[in-house]
């Protein structure tokens, strides 16, 4: 009876802990994780989000900032979904950090998550003094969005633009073929 | 001699050219750079500028709209500002740099409804064929640029969010413009020049 409950604390706390194996989040601490619709996503203020920007490994890291009323990020969201799906075998991670304010992610970014079926992994951050950390994500960055960042563990690039497919490709091959 | 004079005029021009390319390429004005008047529709219907307000010691330019989260969050504290600091010198001007071809929200027969509804007690401006925020250098809603009347012209004096918490007003701890203002009308150096805040990029 006693290892039954250690058990089902022990699984209740690896549940709690992890928010989905593989994705890049998985080893961080949010600061919130909001579960609802059979959606769950991690909330990070920035200095938990940190080290997402700077992962030592392999793979090849699309980081996409975005937020459901962003109109030309709800624009490109479906290419970085299409680099997910492709180049998912050439160990690219594509993450899609949400920017909707905190009381829009129940309301507004888990269903936007859920109606458009959205694979990549999905990442919310909250944290209003920006002017602390906008420039730790890239001195070059105004704040607005959509930017996105491209990484492994030699190049780095930065972009506050929006993309088309084609562009977005071209930028990763720049990468993945270096 | 003729000649040589007209070729230092001529390299004058061109290094003076040369600068003015680099400087637009950088994206706008930094501290300390004199700003440019403008003639831009009111939402009710006149023409603004900046030299129509004589008795102004200076501006706190907002580039802002209708649709941004951003905007909104912000829109009763750029309305607090104009209450403020108008009568101290410093009134609001607002001005909305997106084009309604792509957010349709942002028309300026939009901006009218906005502004009457709310009760706007500053200018909102829009800018047609969006020629002004280039210049400023202005990238998102909201943007604000504190200018300073001198007799060289409005001088930058700060660029940056409006305070440090968009989401939370009671959880604000630094007032950036109000800071600045304040240091102006007390003839101090601007604390923190600029600052940076995420925004909702400006559709052109």
């Amino acid at each position: 009876m006693r290892s039954w409950s250690i058990l089902l604390l022990f699984t209740g706390f690896l549940s709690f802990a992890q928010i989905n194996k593989g994705e890049a989040g998985a080893d961080l601490k949010p600061t919130r994780i909001y579960n609802s619709e059979g959606v769950k996503i991690a909330s990070f203020d920035f200095n938990s989000f940190e080290p997402i920007l700077h992962k030592n490994d392999d793979a090849i890291y699309v980081i996409n900032f975005w937020a459901t009323w962003c109109l030309p990020c709800v624009k490109e969201l479906p290419y970085f979904e299409q680099i997910n799906k492709k180049y998912k075998n050439q160990n690219v991670k594509v993450i899609l950090v949400s920017m909707d304010m905190p009381k829009k992610v129940e309301s507004a970014l888990i269903p936007f998550v859920k109606k458009k079926k959205l694979e990549s992994e999905i990442i919310h951050l909250d944290d209003p003094d920006a002017n602390a950390w906008i420039e730790k994500v890239d001195k070059n960055w105004s704040g607005a969005i959509p930017a996105t960042i491209i990484y492994n563990n030699k190049t780095r690039k930065f972009y506050e633009r929006s993309f088309t497919f084609e562009e977005l490709e071209k930028e990763l091959s720049t990468i993945i073929n270096k | 001699m003729k000649t040589v004079k007209i070729a230092a005029l001529v390299l004058l021009v061109s290094i003076v050219s040369a600068f003015t390319l680099v400087k637009s390429d950088l994206g706008g004005y930094q501290i300390g750079d004199v700003a440019t008047d403008f003639s831009l529709q009111n939402v009710d219907t006149k023409k603004v500028s900046l030299s129509d307000f004589k008795d102004a010691k200076g501006f706190i330019v907002v580039f802002t709209c209708n649709h941004c989260p951003y905007a909104k969050a912000y829109e009763e504290r750029i309305m607090a500002l104009d209450k403020k600091y108008k009568k101290l010198g410093y009134p609001v001007v607002a001005i909305n740099p997106n084009n309604p071809a792509v957010q349709p929200d942002d028309s300026f027969e939009m901006m009218q409804k906005r502004a009457k509804e709310k009760g706007y007690t500053f200018p909102y401006l829009f800018d047609e064929g969006q020629k002004i925020y280039p210049q400023y250098g202005a990238t998102k809603t909201p943007h604000v640029y504190i200018l300073e009347k001198t007799k060289a012209g409005n001088v930058v004096r700060y660029i940056g969010a409006i305070d440090d918490n968009y989401s939370d007003e009671a959880a604000v701890k630094t007032k950036y413009v109000e800071n600045a203002v304040d240091a102006l009308l007390k003839n101090q150096d601007v604390p923190v020049k600029t600052t940076k805040a995420i925004g909702c990029s400006i559709k052109a």
